[in-house]
């Protein structure tokens, strides 16, 4: 019995293999074929052709990357597959993912000798199991030409969202199931307190926030600004504005978007690259940490991610000029982050929901 | 290939005794290894990697997670949501039952101008990404969207009137736009082959319509209305994007609570507790459908479609058929075709192709940035892969548990069914710590993909199967073999044409359930071979008028992708096959 499974498990994979693409092989390097870096990380990474090519051509290693869903879900991924790592390195922990990874201790340390030129802020972990690569900040977006048109002045504070003339123009991405949403939590979090943060939602339920399950839905589905939806305020990010002049063709030599940067607005993301512990690539990885820090792909990171370089020395492109920063994010720690989450969200759905 | 090898198979079978053709017999050295590929495979892909992750979820070092589960009891809102996820299943179902219904009944008895076309017109909604049907009916049913628009102008009011925003209407609404052309399919395309000589024969002893349709045709249904109603109620039960997107956070199934516990809270335990849930309830519904499905079916007398559909002659024929054909149109056509529309004036002056264009250039010369033919070659040849795999498994399985009329066929048609009631990240996961090793590492492979998407689709082909296999009547097998057919012809020119029609339903859901991305592979790990949905979702990952469309002109091109494909798999003649 025992054997005619197995001989059928062979043929169902024979099966399985003429129907599909041919079967790639592990990813464990030969000594005398070209080696490969498997980089493991969210959906939103891009880069550069001619940026990934100069690595190649520097290290003479092919880079092979892995996208495994939204960063909790890749984390998770990387998380589940500690014992036998899929990846050679992982990019794109946040900070508010940042204590799940480090407690599940799957990053090697690694202290790239270019962490030199990095600010000490963006640093979280002084072991360097996790260096930053970028920031980015989560913000609230207004339309315009919306305001223009009813003759109201814009918000500019977090404090402005629950005046009446503010009722039924936020709408918000969930905590419980958005990144940016979990990141506009944490700004009231950080801007109230946690005395403070139910009361200011309980007004926003009384002003009639809307709430969407991610990014896209909100932004292409409920946003004034860019869809058929009628909210004119949105959760997005600093650096839409400057996403929607490129992106227009043209169209716009202003963006049609603003942000609202009072104290404590918008809340601060830093994306982070590290070591997978137990790759068999560790003298590539490096070279990989080293890169993705260097000035080259530093300055190839705003126009593809639509976040800030880390490394100052890195060139901004001229569309970036509309992307503002924040002068006083709202903070909380990683730490923080991670002990309270699940409370946090839990406190925020029974005042926004139930 | 898969046909090759399925006509092989079964001609093994008619070689043998044919005066028990109910019961064919094969020398169980040939039957049983047949019989053990759909298991191998049920017990690879699925068994082993949700065993996989449930023992690492639930006893993590060996012991039992007991205080995260304990939480699970002790909270109404996990109950409540059992319940809601329940409840609105059912009501979708019903509801989809009651608008294609009529449209089965239409299809199946009337040729007309268009059919084949609307038939594939109404299979499109299963492909495409939820976010994006939300746009579409955001444009028709929104604050500012043509309805609201128009009766704002013809009431004379000042506010929208219709509001479905996070409603359960526009979930349930939502629901039946996707699922109307299961039963369409399913119902329609047995109902084709159903004698409407009995019915008119009632007719002539003096039933009134209504009772010859209730006393006649609808016992004679039942098989394919009960199979079909099932699938549409597993969507539902399981319905992740709808509930997510277009219900709101106010709404929430076990599918979509496994997911927040899985992917944002990292709460394993939980996750796996609410799976293990969720897969009880669809096997619990399979062996109550089981012993259902055994008590209803009956040897029918099957008839080619010819003989069956004809053109509607009297004035209330016609208007049957064209009030069915309006409200597909309404239902279905309109919110696709205003989709493609938008592809073309989203955020400019009149019409043009310039986000077609835009597909086709690498602005940002992006290391992912894909030609929009390449990405339709990725999506084609994993579909095609997936409906060769299907048809190849599903055969056999459903063979399998024709035959199966015991105990054993209880337990093992529910067994085949799972896949559908599983969650997707539940799956997934299990694949990275199952599929770990070699030789089976295949966790960063794309052969994982067709495989994952197989999982699903098979469930399809399988319930589209067996019905039709279970009626064939006997006495036509019979009769052949005493006209003197030989045992290969009988198989050929009375198995295989009954039986044609029904394979072909099942690769169209096949071909839809890969195209569309369903089930486990949106957690799998993805190598470089991305797909249609892929680039849309990449798409709509980054703000600004020309990435929203090129997402539109990418889901364009995968209707019509997906409408071109249907329309050659049911243009797909082998035989007599393509006559049914």
């Amino acid at each position: 019995m025992k054997k005619t499974t197995l001989l059928f498990l062979a043929l169902v994979l024979l099966v399985a293999a003429g129907c599909g693409p041919t079967l790639t092989p592990a990813p464990t390097p030969t000594p005398s074929g070209p080696r490969t870096l498997t980089v493991m990380t969210h959906d939103s990474f891009d880069a550069s052709q001619e940026v990934i090519a100069q690595f190649e051509a520097e290290t003479g290693a092919t880079v092979k990357f892995l996208k495994s869903g939204d960063t909790g879900a890749a984390l998770n991924q990387a998380i589940l597959s500690k014992d036998a790592p899929l990846a050679d390195v992982f990019y794109g922990v946040d900070n508010t993912f940042f204590s799940r990874a480090i407690k599940a201790d799957i990053f090697e340390s690694y202290a790239s000798p270019v962490l030199a030129d990095i600010p000490d802020a963006l640093e979280l972990d002084p072991q360097h199991r996790l260096n930053p690569v970028d920031f980015g900040d989560v913000c609230l977006n207004y339309d315009k030409a919306w305001f223009e048109e009813k003759g109201l002045t814009p918000p500019a504070t977090l404090e402005d969202l629950i005046k009446p003339e503010m009722k039924g123009l936020l709408v918000v991405e969930n905590p419980a199931t958005s990144s940016p949403g979990l990141a506009f939590l944490m700004a009231t979090v950080g801007h109230f307190g946690e005395d403070g943060y139910r009361d200011f939602w309980a007004k926003l339920r009384g002003n009639d926030v809307l709430v969407t399950a991610g990014w896209e839905d909100a932004y292409w589905g409920q946003f004034s600004a860019t869809s058929d939806g009628d909210r004119p305020i949105v959760v997005s990010y600093a650096t839409s504005p400057a996403a929607e002049v490129y992106f227009s063709e043209g169209k716009y030599a202003e963006p049609p978007t603003g942000n609202v940067l009072g104290d404590g607005a918008c809340f601060r993301q830093i994306e982070f690259v590290g070591i997978l512990r137990g790759t068999a690539n560790r003298d590539l990885a490096e070279k990989w940490v080293d890169f993705m820090l260097s000035p080259t792909f530093q300055a190839d990171i705003p126009l593809h991610m639509w976040v800030f370089p880390a490394n100052p020395k890195a060139e901004l492109p001229e569309v970036f000029q509309f992307a503002e920063v924040p002068p006083k994010p709202a903070w909380v720690s990683p730490e923080g982050i991670d002990q309270n989450r699940e409370k946090w969200i839990e406190a925020w759905t029974e005042t926004v929901l139930r | 290939m898969t046909r090759r090898q399925g006509d092989k198979e079964t001609k093994g079978w008619m070689d043998k005794d044919t005066r028990r053709s109910d019961r064919v017999s094969l020398s169980p050295l040939l039957r049983v290894p047949l019989y053990l590929i759909p298991l191998a495979f049920l017990a690879l892909f699925y068994f082993y990697p949700l065993f996989s992750i449930f023992r690492l979820s639930l006893a993590p070092e060996g012991q039992p997670a007991l205080t995260a589960l304990r939480g699970l009891v002790n909270t109404p809102y996990y109950a409540r949501t059992l319940w809601f996820t329940t409840w609105q299943a059912a009501l979708s179902t019903l509801l989809t039952l009651l608008a294609a219904l009529p449209a089965a009944y239409v299809f199946a008895r009337y040729q007309f101008r268009g059919k084949s076309l609307l038939q594939a017109l109404t299979t499109i909604p299963f492909v495409l990404p939820t976010i994006v049907v939300a746009t579409a009916f955001t444009s028709l049913l929104g604050p500012k969207g043509w309805v609201n628009q128009a009766l704002m102008a013809i009431l004379g009011l000042d506010r929208p009137p219709i509001n479905l925003v996070h409603t359960l209407a526009i979930i349930l609404l939502a629901h039946v736009f996707y699922n109307y052309t299961i039963i369409l399919r399913m119902v329609g395309g047995f109902w084709a082959n159903l004698d409407p000589q009995l019915e008119a024969a009632a007719r002539m002893l003096g039933a009134s319509p209504w009772r010859a349709f209730w006393e006649v045709t609808l016992p004679l249904l039942r098989p394919a209305l009960t199979a079909a109603s099932l699938l549409v109620f597993l969507f539902d039960f399981t319905s992740f994007g709808v509930i997510l997107i277009l219900g709101g956070p106010r709404y929430a199934t076990l599918e979509v609570e496994i997911y927040r516990q899985a992917v944002h809270l990292f709460n394993l335990p939980v996750a796996a507790a609410l799976s293990l849930l969720q897969i009880g309830c669809t096997f619990g519904l399979m062996v109550t459908y089981t012993r259902l499905q055994q008590r209803i079916t009956v040897p029918l007398q099957l008839r080619p479609r010819q003989i069956t559909a004809r053109r509607p002659r009297t004035r209330s024929e016609r208007w049957l058929v064209g009030v069915n054909v309006a409200v597909m149109i309404l239902l279905l056509v309109v919110p696709l075709l205003s989709l493609a529309e938008r592809s073309l004036s989203a955020g400019q002056p009149g019409y043009s192709l310039a986000y077609y264009r835009a597909l086709s250039v690498n602005l940002q010369s992006s290391i992912f940035f894909v030609p929009p033919l390449l990405a339709v070659r990725n999506s084609l040849l994993f579909a095609g892969a997936t409906v060769g795999l299907a048809l190849t498994l599903g055969l056999i399985s459903a063979w399998l548990l024709a035959r199966q009329r015991g105990r054993l066929g209880r337990l093992l048609d529910p067994v085949f069914m799972l896949p559908l009631g599983t969650s997707a990240v539940t799956l997934g996961f299990g694949y990275i710590i199952a599929l770990a090793r070699p030789p089976l590492n295949l966790r960063a492979s794309p052969v994982l993909v067709p495989l994952a998407h197989t999982l699903v689709a098979l469930p399809f082909v399988v319930r589209s199967l067996l019905p039709i296999i279970r009626g064939i009547h006997p006495h036509l097998r019979e009769a052949a073999r005493v006209l003197g057919a030989s045992s290969w012809r009988v198989w050929r020119e009375v198995d295989l044409p009954i039986v044609g029609r029904a394979l072909l339903v099942g690769a169209v859901f096949a071909f839809t359930v890969s195209l569309g991305e369903f089930g486990a592979t949106v957690f799998v790990a993805r190598p470089q071979m991305p797909t249609m949905p892929v680039v849309i979702y990449r798409f709509l990952g980054q703000p600004g008028v020309v990435n929203y469309g090129q997402a539109l002109a990418m889901s364009t091109v995968l209707m019509l992708v997906c409408a071109a494909g249907f329309l050659a798999i049911e243009r797909f003649r082998y035989g007599e096959v393509g006559e049914f």
